[in-house]
């Protein structure tokens, strides 16, 4: 087990070491220089500025300096909102998005797996139908679409819940459903699928022949049995709901980090967008990481020895 | 057969010894198929043609398809617009006899213009699904194929790039190269092989094994020749099935890049950016989205469930 770790561990801090010198030099690349489009400044002033950036150092000293300060936690300056830091301006935006990704993901998790689990149960019938209809429909119509739908019936038309913002209990009802809807189409046909081969195995045949109450059968051996696939999604899924904030804060003003990172992008301030991209595939990749070794942990029957299974 | 049609028997009366011959077994008329022989792709279209869903799927597809190649000549016919024909003084309009997806905040027609999205969506969509197809056949191929210490190098590379998240690289590269056509495409397909190659090295190793590989390597066949004659052509249902599958995602991807203004850039539009376009004046002029987002979901719901009926016809044992 031990190993298996390491071994995950070291193949995830590679990847990342390679997403932060793609993100350094794909910046580097960029023809000239973040100050060299804005009115003409006097020598004086445009030397003080390189060098308060460290932009008239050698590429690879900048890249071993980069490289050093993101190990101690320190993302460099923005460039466009005066003397603030980017990693004050994550850690300021990040709670928002924070609440909004566990709610959702909480959420999917549970409403995913209940859907699934009675289109299981009720095979063929009525509520299968249902789910599954919904389930194709979740995971064709964009993130995007849904949310406007959702503002625009329920928030717009009908004003039950509030347009913008994210202030209270009330503001996390459409966000979280247009960024769980997705989500929870994958989990419930997952589950479904899961749900019906366990449901016919053999086990579940000697559990009712023994005389276990249904629930218990339920509970002890065809949810513990069926949730297994899910497991392996909440890497994935994780990356899922993390790319939708982005687009989702923008439509509901949440003021999160995905909103930071649409207008970093939009006016070119280029160490936010770095920064974020670090933190974000960082983040990922502890999710993907957390995933596999928690897939290890669910599944004995999973030989830990590194690699994909092969 | 012949002998027995001609001879012209009236009655029992008439039938003499000579008339009868010994017709015995003849081997090569038992070896010869009675019933027509289904090649296995018939024998998938017909296991197709069951599936309801995935036969709706295909004809809204082709739909879709048509729609998008001749719906934006059909405004130019009919009422002489274009693309680009902007109309100041009828902005915002509801969908009218004249205008039969209304009109956008330029006065510019939104039927002609959701069929051109449809277009640049469709193309950005499969161009990126032909070079995954074409990067991941050969890296997935040459991974099964070689096996050993090629296959390990090679997948533990594709596994790190994996694990970078897919959207960030795109959004990167459009930041530090212009976006246009051309660019998104390429981001896109940036990692967007490596699942591709993945399908395709699980077939190869699978295939390589058996003996029609065996004997054809017997007969003197190089590995290029094995690999592009023998084990692809086998292989061809999960590929098929991977590509279909992958076309929504690309379509999706662009839709997602339009709302971060790293997809195409105006004039151009794809029905990603026309969605966001819309987003301003949603709650007021509904109809400036409602059709865009309803032929982006139409086309990412038809290629999904016939992607699906296609596996389940291609390939039965991938059922799910």
């Amino acid at each position: 087990m031990a190993r298996y770790i390491a071994n995950k561990l070291f193949y995830t801090l590679i990847s990342l070491f390679i997403l932060i010198s793609a993100t350094f030099f794909l910046m580097k690349a960029i023809p000239g220089d973040p100050f060299m489009s804005e009115k003409k400044v006097p020598p004086a002033i445009q030397e003080r500025l390189y060098e308060q950036y460290g932009l008239n150092k050698p590429v690879y000293e900048q890249y071993f300096k980069y490289l050093g300060d993101i190990a101690q936690g320190d993302f460099g300056i923005s460039m466009k909102k005066i003397n603030q830091n980017v990693t004050d301006i994550i850690k300021d935006t990040f709670g928002a998005s924070l609440k909004l990704g566990l709610v959702s993901i909480v959420v999917s998790v549970i409403v995913g797996v209940a859907l699934g689990l009675l289109a299981a149960l009720y095979h063929r019938k009525l509520i299968d139908n249902v789910a599954m209809v919904l389930a194709v429909l979740g995971i064709a119509v964009p993130s995007f679409v849904v949310a406007s739908l959702l503002q625009f019936v329920f928030s717009s038309k009908l004003h039950w819940f509030p347009t913008m913002g994210f202030k209270g209990p009330m503001y996390y009802f459409l966000p979280v459903a247009a960024l769980s809807a997705q989500p929870i189409a994958f989990i419930a046909r997952l589950t479904r699928s899961s749900m019906l081969e366990v449901l016919h195995a053999d086990y579940i045949k000697t559990a009712k022949a023994k005389g276990l109450r249904w629930y218990a059968i339920l509970f002890r051996h065809v949810i513990r049995n069926g949730i297994l696939p899910v497991v392996t999604y909440l890497g994935p899924m994780t990356a899922n709901i993390v790319t939708g904030s982005v687009v989702i804060e923008q439509i509901f003003g949440i003021g999160g980090i995905g909103k930071q990172f649409v207008q970093a992008i939009t006016v070119r301030d280029y160490p936010v967008i770095m920064g974020i991209t670090i933190f974000y595939g960082a983040l990922l990749m502890i999710a993907r990481l957390v995933t596999d070794i928690a897939y290890g942990f669910v599944d004995p029957r999973i030989k830990l020895t590194g690699g994909k299974g092969d | 057969m012949e002998a027995n049609q001609s001879s012209g028997i009236s009655t029992p009366a008439d039938l003499k010894p000579d008339d009868f011959r010994k017709i015995g077994t003849d081997e090569k008329q038992a070896e010869i198929i009675q019933r027509e022989s289904i090649s296995s792709w018939r024998d998938a279209w017909q296991r197709l043609c069951t599936n309801k869903m995935a036969i709706t799927a295909l004809i809204v597809l082709l739909f879709i398809v048509i729609a998008a190649i001749v719906g934006p000549y059909i405004a130019k016919w009919v009422f002489n617009y274009n693309y680009y024909t902007n109309d100041l003084l009828n902005t915002n309009q509801r969908p009218s006899a004249e205008h039969w997806f209304g009109t956008d905040d330029l006065g510019r027609d939104m039927f002609v213009r959701t069929w051109m999205g449809a277009r640049i969506s469709l193309i950005v969509g499969l161009a990126a699904a032909m070079i995954d197809l074409f990067i991941g056949v050969i890296y997935g191929g040459v991974m099964g194929y070689f096996g050993g210490r090629v296959d390990s190098i090679m997948n533990k590379f594709s596994e790190i790039l994996y694990a970078i998240p897919y959207l960030l690289v795109t959004i990167l590269l459009l930041v530090v190269m212009e976006p246009s056509l051309p660019t998104i495409i390429i981001a896109l397909t940036i990692t967007g092989w490596i699942n591709m190659s993945w399908i395709v090295r699980g077939e190869i190793m699978q295939l390589k094994n058996r003996e029609f590989v065996l004997a054809s390597r017997s007969m003197g066949a190089g590995s290029g020749r094995l690999l592009f004659r023998h084990l692809l052509p086998n292989a061809v249902g999960p590929i098929i099935v991977t590509v279909t599958l992958s076309v929504p995602n690309a379509i999706f991807a662009e839709a997602f890049l339009s709302f971060l203004g790293l997809g195409v850039q105006a004039p151009v539009a794809s029905l990603g950016s026309m969605i966001n376009d819309a987003l301003t004046g949603w709650l007021y002029y509904p109809w400036r989205m409602l059709f865009p987002a309803i032929v982006i979901s139409l086309t990412m719901l038809a290629f999904n469930i016939f992607g699906d009926g296609l596996r389940d016809a291609l390939d039965p044992k991938l059922k799910k």
